[in-house]
C-alpha cells in the first residue's frame, strides 16, 4: 500500500450537486475558503434546458441552485449562474475560460474532472467531504497512483472519432481496468486529435476506472489556451509556456501497464449493455452472455441484456431508436456540434423518433454554434435546440428518458436508469448519433455520404 | 465520524459486478442539500417496483439481510460518479463495511470519510465469503480492523490490507480537515515557493 500524502490543489471547480454539504460543513466548523481565487463555481446538473426566464419549476432543483448561489456569495467565490452566458457543464467551462492549465492539479466534486487532463493537468473527481477539505485547506490527502500508458497509433478513418477511441479503450481494459491508475494517452492518433477530441478521450478515463487521464501538452494546447480570459498574459504567458513545454514523460519512462490500440482499423463503436465496457463495432452484434464462464459476470451481462431489451445475435444496425441526444461534458463542445451538423445538413430525422435533442456544453458553445448557423441545421433537421447544461446525460433536470425508450446518446454512461428510470442508453459519437437520428437506427457513419 | 473498530453482522450477498453509484443512489435523490436520510433510497431502483413496493427478491429485502451491516458484492463496486450520496445512503441504511474484489477509487475514498470500511479481497476469498453469506442469519462475519482480518462463522479468517493513515482515521473517527489544518505552516511554505516558481497561477 502506498502512503498517504498531502497535495496542494491549484484549481477547484464547484457545482451545485456535490457542494451544499461541503459549504454546510464549513459553516458548522467556522472555517473559511482558503483560496477563493483558485475556485470557480457553476450551476449545470439541475438547470432546465428550456426557456429559463421563468426560473426553475422543480422545487428541489431550485433549492440546490439557489444554495450554490448563496454559498458562492457568502464565501467569495466567482459563480456563473444559469443566466450567465459563460455558464455550462463544469468541464466545458473550465478549459473555455482558461481556468484549466497545464501542470496544475485540478479537482471537482464530479468524476468527469478527468476531462481537464487533456491539457496535461492532473485532474480528478472527488467526493463532497474532499470538496470541503479542498475548500478549507486548498489541499487533498492523496495516495500515489500507478502509471498506465495507452498508446494509440495510426490514422482514424473518416467518421471515426475520439469517442470511438475512448469506447474502444474501455472495451479493451474494462471498467475496472484503470483502477488506482492515471492513464497517459499518447501516440500519433492522440497527437492528431484536436483539444476537443483530447478532452473527450480524457473525459472517459473514469469509465475505464482510472483516477485520471492526461495528455502531454503541445503547441495545440497552447494555441487553444492563448487569449482565454483566465489564461496567463504577457510575460507570465511566456514563462508559463516555457514550463509547460517540459511537461512530458521521459523517453523510456516506466509504466505499470501499457495498452496499445490501432487507430487505422478502429470502427465506429456502439455500446449494447449497461456498462461502458459493453461495446461492439457498429458492424457487430449483441453478444451472447451464456458463453461467459464466470457465474457473476454471466449473470450481470444477462441482466444487462434483459434491461436493454435486446437478444443475443441482433445486429447493431438493426436496433431501432426512440430518442437521440447530443451533448454532455464528453461531447458537448463546438467540434462535436459541427461533426453532428455536418451529417445532418439538408436532411431530416427519422419519423420513428419520439424526438432528438442537442444541448450545447456551454452558453459560449451555443453562441459560437449559432454564429456558424449550426442551430439552423439542427432545427431544420428536426432537432430540439436547447440551453446549456448536463441535461439528459444524467437526467437531474426534466430532460429524461421514459421507461423503455431507447436512446443513442453522446454521453458517457449507459448505467441502468442513468438517463431516466428504465431508459435504455447506447453510447456513440456525435457523428454516429446524427446518422442514427436520420435513419432511426444505427448506421455505419463511414458509409454515410 | 463514528469510529470503526470491530463489526459483527450477517453479511448480505449482492452477486452483481460493476455495481455503479447510479444503482446505489439514483439521481433523483441527489437534489438534497443534507447528508442524512438517504437510507430509504439505497438501491432504490432494484429495491422497489414502479409502485414503490418492495421487490422481495432483492437481497436487502430478504428477512435475513434487512439489518445487515456488511455488504458483499461483485467486482468493481461503486464505479461511476463521485457522488458521496452513495456512502451516505449505505451508512444511513446501516451498512458500515463493504467487501469486494475491487472498488472504484472515488467511492473507496468516500467510504473512509464516512466511517465505512471498504475491504478488498481476492476472488477466491470473495467466493468463500459469498458462501458464508448465502447461509443467511445462520452465519455472521466479524470484521476486525485492528487485526485487519475478517473472521468467518467456521473459524476461517481472511486477512486484508489498508493504508495505515486511513486505518488510524477510521479507528479513531478523526476529522482529516483538522489534521491537515494543523499542517498550515507547511502549506504556507509551499504556497510561497510556488508563487515564485509559477507566478501565472
Amino acid at each position: 500500500m502506498t502512503k498517504s500524502s498531502t497535495t496542494t490543489i491549484d484549481r477547484h471547480l464547484v457545482h451545485e450537486v456535490t457542494s451544499p454539504q461541503a459549504f454546510e460543513g464549513l459553516r458548522m466548523t467556522g472555517r473559511k475558503v482558503r483560496a477563493p481565487e483558485k475556485t470557480l463555481a457553476v450551476v449545470d446538473h439541475n438547470v432546465p434546458t428550456s426557456d429559463r426566464s421563468k426560473g426553475i419549476e422543480e422545487q428541489e432543483s431550485r433549492i440546490q441552485v439557489e444554495t450554490i448561489a448563496k454559498n458562492a456569495a457568502e464565501f467569495g467565490i466567482e459563480y456563473y449562474s444559469e443566466r450567465d452566458k459563460r455558464q455550462g457543464v463544469v468541464h466545458v467551462i473550465g478549459p473555455e475560460q482558461g481556468f484549466t492549465l497545464p501542470g496544475t492539479t485540478i479537482v471537482c466534486g464530479d468524476s468527469h474532472t478527468s476531462t481537464h487532463g487533456a491539457f496535461g493537468a492532473l485532474a480528478h473527481g472527488i467526493g463532497t467531504s474532499e470538496v470541503e477539505h479542498v475548500l478549507a485547506t486548498q489541499t487533498l490527502i492523496q495516495q500515489k497512483a500507478k502509471n498506465m500508458l495507452v498508446q494509440v497509433n495510426g490514422t482514424l478513418q473518416g467518421g471515426v472519432t475520439a469517442k470511438d477511441i475512448a469506447l474502444a479503450i474501455i472495451g479493451e481494459i474494462g471498467t475496472a481496468g484503470g483502477t488506482g491508475s492515471v492513464i497517459e494517452y499518447a501516440g500519433s492518433a492522440i497527437e492528431a486529435l484536436s483539444m476537443e477530441g483530447r478532452m473527450t478521450v480524457c473525459n472517459m478515463s473514469i469509465e475505464g476506472g482510472a483516477r485520471a487521464g492526461l495528455i502531454a501538452p503541445d503547441a495545440k494546447t497552447f494555441a487553444y489556451l492563448e487569449g482565454r480570459p483566465k489564461a496567463p498574459k504577457g510575460a507570465h504567458w511566456d514563462s508559463a509556456v516555457k514550463y509547460w513545454e517540459t511537461l512530458k514523460s521521459d523517453p523510456g519512462a516506466h509504466f505499470d501497464r501499457v495498452v496499445t490500440l490501432d487507430a487505422n482499423n478502429l470502427p465506429p463503436i456502439v455500446s449494447w449493455g449497461t456498462s461502458p465496457e459493453d461495446v461492439v463495432s457498429v458492424l457487430g452484434s449483441v453478444p451472447d452472455p451464456s458463453l461467459i464462464a464466470d457465474e457473476v459476470k454471466r449473470d450481470s451481462k444477462t441482466r444487462a441484456l434483459a434491461y436493454m431489451g435486446l437478444t443475443p445475435g441482433t445486429k447493431m444496425t438493426d436496433i431501432e431508436l426512440d430518442v437521440v441526444w447530443i451533448g454532455s461534458c464528453t461531447n458537448g463542445r463546438i467540434e462535436d456540434l459541427r461533426a453532428a451538423a455536418k451529417v445532418l445538413e439538408g436532411k431530416t430525422i427519422s419519423s420513428r423518433l419520439d424526438y432528438a435533442m442537442v444541448v450545447p456544453g456551454s452558453g459560449l458553445v451555443k453562441e459560437q454554434a449559432e454564429a456558424e448557423g449550426l442551430d439552423k441545421i439542427f432545427i431544420n433537421a428536426g432537432f430540439l435546440w436547447r440551453e446549456p447544461g448536463c441535461s439528459m446525460c444524467l437526467g437531474m433536470n426534466p430532460d429524461q428518458l421514459k421507461p423503455g425508450q431507447r436512446c443513442a446518446s453522446t454521453s458517457n454512461r449507459n448505467f441502468e436508469g442513468r438517463q431516466g428510470f428504465k431508459g435504455r442508453t447506447h453510447l456513440v459519437s456525435p457523428a454516429m448519433a446524427a446518422a442514427a437520428a436520420l435513419a432511426g437506427k444505427f448506421v455505419d457513419i463511414r458509409t454515410v455520404g | 465520524m463514528q469510529p470503526f473498530k470491530t463489526l459483527t453482522s450477517t453479511p448480505a450477498p449482492m452477486k452483481v459486478m460493476n455495481v455503479d453509484t447510479d444503482m446505489i443512489i439514483p439521481k433523483q435523490f441527489l437534489k438534497t442539500i443534507k447528508r442524512t436520510g438517504l437510507g430509504v433510497a439505497l438501491f432504490s431502483e432494484m429495491r422497489y417496483d414502479e409502485q414503490g413496493k418492495e421487490n422481495p427478491d432483492f437481497v436487502l429485502n430478504k428477512p435475513a439481510y434487512r439489518k445487515s451491516e456488511i455488504l458483499i458484492a461483485g467486482d468493481n463496486f461503486g464505479c461511476g460518479s463521485s457522488r458521496e450520496h452513495a456512502p451516505w445512503a449505505l451508512l444511513d441504511f446501516g451498512i458500515r463495511c463493504v467487501i469486494s474484489t475491487s472498488f472504484a477509487d472515488i467511492f473507496y475514498n468516500n467510504c473512509f470519510k464516512n466511517g465505512i470500511l471498504p475491504i478488498t479481497v481476492s476472488p477466491e476469498d470473495l467466493d468463500k465469503l459469498f458462501d458464508d453469506a448465502d447461509r443467511g442469519s445462520n452465519a455472521t462475519l466479524t470484521v476486525d480492523l485492528e487485526a485487519q482480518e475478517i473472521r468467518g462463522p467456521d473459524g476461517g479468517t481472511v486477512k486484508f490490507e489498508i493504508d495505515p493513515f486511513r486505518k488510524k482515521c477510521l479507528m479513531e473517527g478523526l476529522d482529516d480537515i483538522g489534521l491537515t489544518m494543523a499542517k498550515a505552516p507547511k502549506i504556507v511554505n509551499y504556497e510561497t515557493t510556488s508563487k515564485i516558481e509559477r507566478p501565472w497561477l
